[in-house]
């Protein structure tokens, strides 16, 4: 055996004087907060705008006061027409509020999936919810189930059920012993989800009417509904939402790798587990009323991502934000573009969406994924 | 001052076994070399204790509580890991990277406090990346990134280091120098150290013991000098060796001389 030489004291009077932390450690908890002003400032204006804006233009000022009067109780200035509290209150506010709802779900559950996965090309589709949805809402056009329940169509409930079998079928079938490694859930999403589009192919040429019906669907785009789809949705994406920032850190160390995961204590197996279905209940209960819009959950995560770095306890609550601004300006283009036509969502998010996606990609070469 | 007492460990993949019922003491402020040829189970018993991999049965015993029973947070407050193939996501700084070492400190939702980031920089300045601290981890060098996991292992606080053939991919220097941490951090922190080695005479230099492993058992455990004799390595290896003595340090250094 050696006899080792002592550079011991040296280093060991080093490790003493601990006395400041450097900037670099506690410092990293502020860098989002402009970021955070940014996407509300940006949030509050789409809103805004949005309720601002459609065939009968209802001035800010006059938004304003009403908002005032029917949330606090303060007399308006002004008088202003029946037909402003009628717009305001039964028609724009419900859909700005449900597209707002929607998208902050949307461009969460995409965060999430792009850190639980590992993979940039992560949505919140993943793993069987389109493909679910789809099959649910075309089952339930083809076979004109009449009835209503609790005050629902039967579409939602179907696409709904839908999603959810299908992303517990994915997870079933991408067991392995204990474990569900990420590759077989990617390969079952995908093995799943290509069988139920298969079927619903099938279903929507079967009867040419739930072709037309099940193809707007599937475009996605506000169904003008009030208030009720508003209700039934924020729980579902509230819980998620919570659920989604309360692992914010461990899908931090999940960047790491799952095996060092593991041996940093997180408790992988579970941790994936409580996440997919934390982003497949939301993910559900929002296709339900609104159908499949695309690239809200890809963009706006990378676009932050590009903003404020990696950490998720800080991609999470903006993606959020983010992500109801960028799907309710996307909806105000969808229903004025072509007015009083109105395009789905969908067409408009992947429009609009795209483009600026690329810009920003080509601005900022470090990758940060 | 906490020994690691490894009792009938065994472990294996599908159904091949891998590790046949491995018992070995493992000495507190100590470093202990695990070394043998490929496919002799060294990984896989590091993979068993950081509990990737579940054993199939035995145990392994410190301060007398099975770690191999202990919840995945509760292990890693007393075991941390440095594996071999090093993966560190792009964009994380290395504070950020370090302080993920207090996770099994804190409940899920916490963010970290005070005491972690104190935790974590004293780290950073055992592993001699404190000045680092700012920068990307994933633009760092090999023997940099390296320092940055073997910090955020000491940031877990933990009484037993695992480290799986920490000199790979590094360059001489490099090498000499993440030994001989790992040797104060057994001698000056107290911390009992398991590593995998390929350089057995590297293993004879900076281990104060050695443990010998050959198709999923130990061979043999002791000093280099008393475990490196070149009849033991020729069969262990299936490799004709010579043994002889390090010119300054007077430690066994062994060469190949042929196939057998």
């Amino acid at each position: 055996m050696t006899t080792h030489s002592s550079q011991t004291a040296s280093i060991a009077a080093a490790q003493n004087t601990t006395s400041e932390l450097p900037r670099g450690l506690m410092l990293e908890r502020w860098r989002g907060l402009r970021a955070l002003a940014l996407t509300t400032a940006a949030l509050l204006s789409a809103a805004l705008l949005a309720v601002v804006i459609g065939s009968v233009s209802i001035p800010p000022g006059a938004v304003l006061a009403l908002l005032g009067e029917r949330l606090a109780g303060l007399a308006p200035a002004a008088t202003y027409p029946d037909t402003y509290r009628t717009i305001l209150f039964e028609i724009r506010l419900p859909r700005v509020v449900f597209t707002a709802v929607t998208g902050a779900a949307l461009a969460s559950a995409g965060t999430a999936y792009q850190g639980l996965f590992r993979n940039p090309l992560a949505d919140p589709y993943l793993v069987g919810v389109a493909s679910g949805a789809g099959l649910g809402a075309t089952l339930a056009l083809v076979s004109e189930w009449p009835g209503r329940w609790l005050g629902l169509s039967a579409v939602p409930i179907g696409a709904f059920c839908g999603a959810l079998l299908t992303v517990g079928l994915v997870i079933l079938s991408a067991q392995v012993g204990h474990r569900v490694p990420i590759s077989t859930m990617l390969l079952a999403g995908v093995a799943v989800g290509a069988f139920a589009s298969a079927v619903t192919t099938f279903l929507m040429l079967r009867t040419p009417e739930g072709l037309r019906r099940a193809f707007n669907w599937l475009l996605g785009g506000y169904t003008g509904a009030g208030w009720a789809p508003v209700g039934i949705i924020l729980p579902y994406v509230l819980v998620g939402l919570v659920v989604l920032q309360l692992n914010a850190r461990a899908l931090n160390v999940f960047q790491l790798d799952e095996e060092q995961a593991r041996q940093l204590g997180i408790h992988v197996e579970r941790v994936k587990l409580i996440v997919v279905l934390a982003a497949t209940l939301m993910t559900s209960a929002v296709v339900a009323f609104g159908g499949l819009i695309g690239f809200v959950g890809l963009v706006v995560p990378h676009a932050l991502r590009l903003l404020v770095g990696p950490d998720y306890r800080r991609l999470i609550p903006l993606s959020t934000i983010g992500g109801a601004a960028f799907l309710i300006l996307a909806d105000l283009l969808a229903r004025t573009v072509l007015a009083p036509q109105e395009l789905p969502v969908g067409v408009v998010t992947a429009l609009a969406g795209a483009p600026f996606f690329v810009l920003l990609l080509r601005r900022l070469r470090r990758s940060v994924f | 001052m906490t020994p690691l007492r490894l009792l009938n460990l065994s472990a294996g993949y599908g159904a091949r076994p891998v590790l046949h019922g491995i018992s070995l003491n493992i000495a507190a402020s100590q470093v202990t070399a695990l070394v043998g040829p490929n496919g002799a189970g060294k990984s896989t018993l590091i993979r068993v204790l950081s509990g990737v991999l579940a054993a199939r049965g035995g145990e392994a015993r410190l301060n007398g509580t099975d770690l191999l029973r202990l919840r995945p947070a509760e292990r890693a407050r007393r075991v941390a890991v440095v594996p071999q193939m090093l993966h560190l996501p792009e964009a994380f700084t290395v504070g950020e990277i370090v302080l993920m070492g207090r996770t099994p400190h804190l409940p899920l939702w916490a963010g970290e406090g005070r005491r972690d980031c104190e935790v974590a920089w004293a780290a950073m300045r055992r592993a001699q990346v404190d000045e680092l601290s700012e920068r990307r981890a994933d633009e760092l060098s090999g023997g940099e990134q390296q320092r940055v996991v073997l910090a955020r292992a000491l940031a877990q606080e933990p009484q037993v280091l695992l480290l799986d053939e920490p000199t790979a991919h590094l360059d001489l220097k490099h090498q000499v120098r993440v030994l001989e941490l790992v040797r104060e951090l057994a001698r000056v922190d107290n911390l009992t150290v398991l590593m995998t080695l390929h350089d057995l005479n590297q293993a004879a230099l900076f281990a104060d013991s050695v443990a010998l492993m050959q198709r999923g058992e130990i061979v043999a455990h002791g000093s280099a000098q008393d475990v490196f004799t070149a009849e033991r390595l020729s069969r262990v290896y299936g490799l004709h060796v010579a043994v002889g003595a390090h010119p300054v340090r007077g430690t066994p250094v062994v060469m190949a001389t042929g196939t057998l």
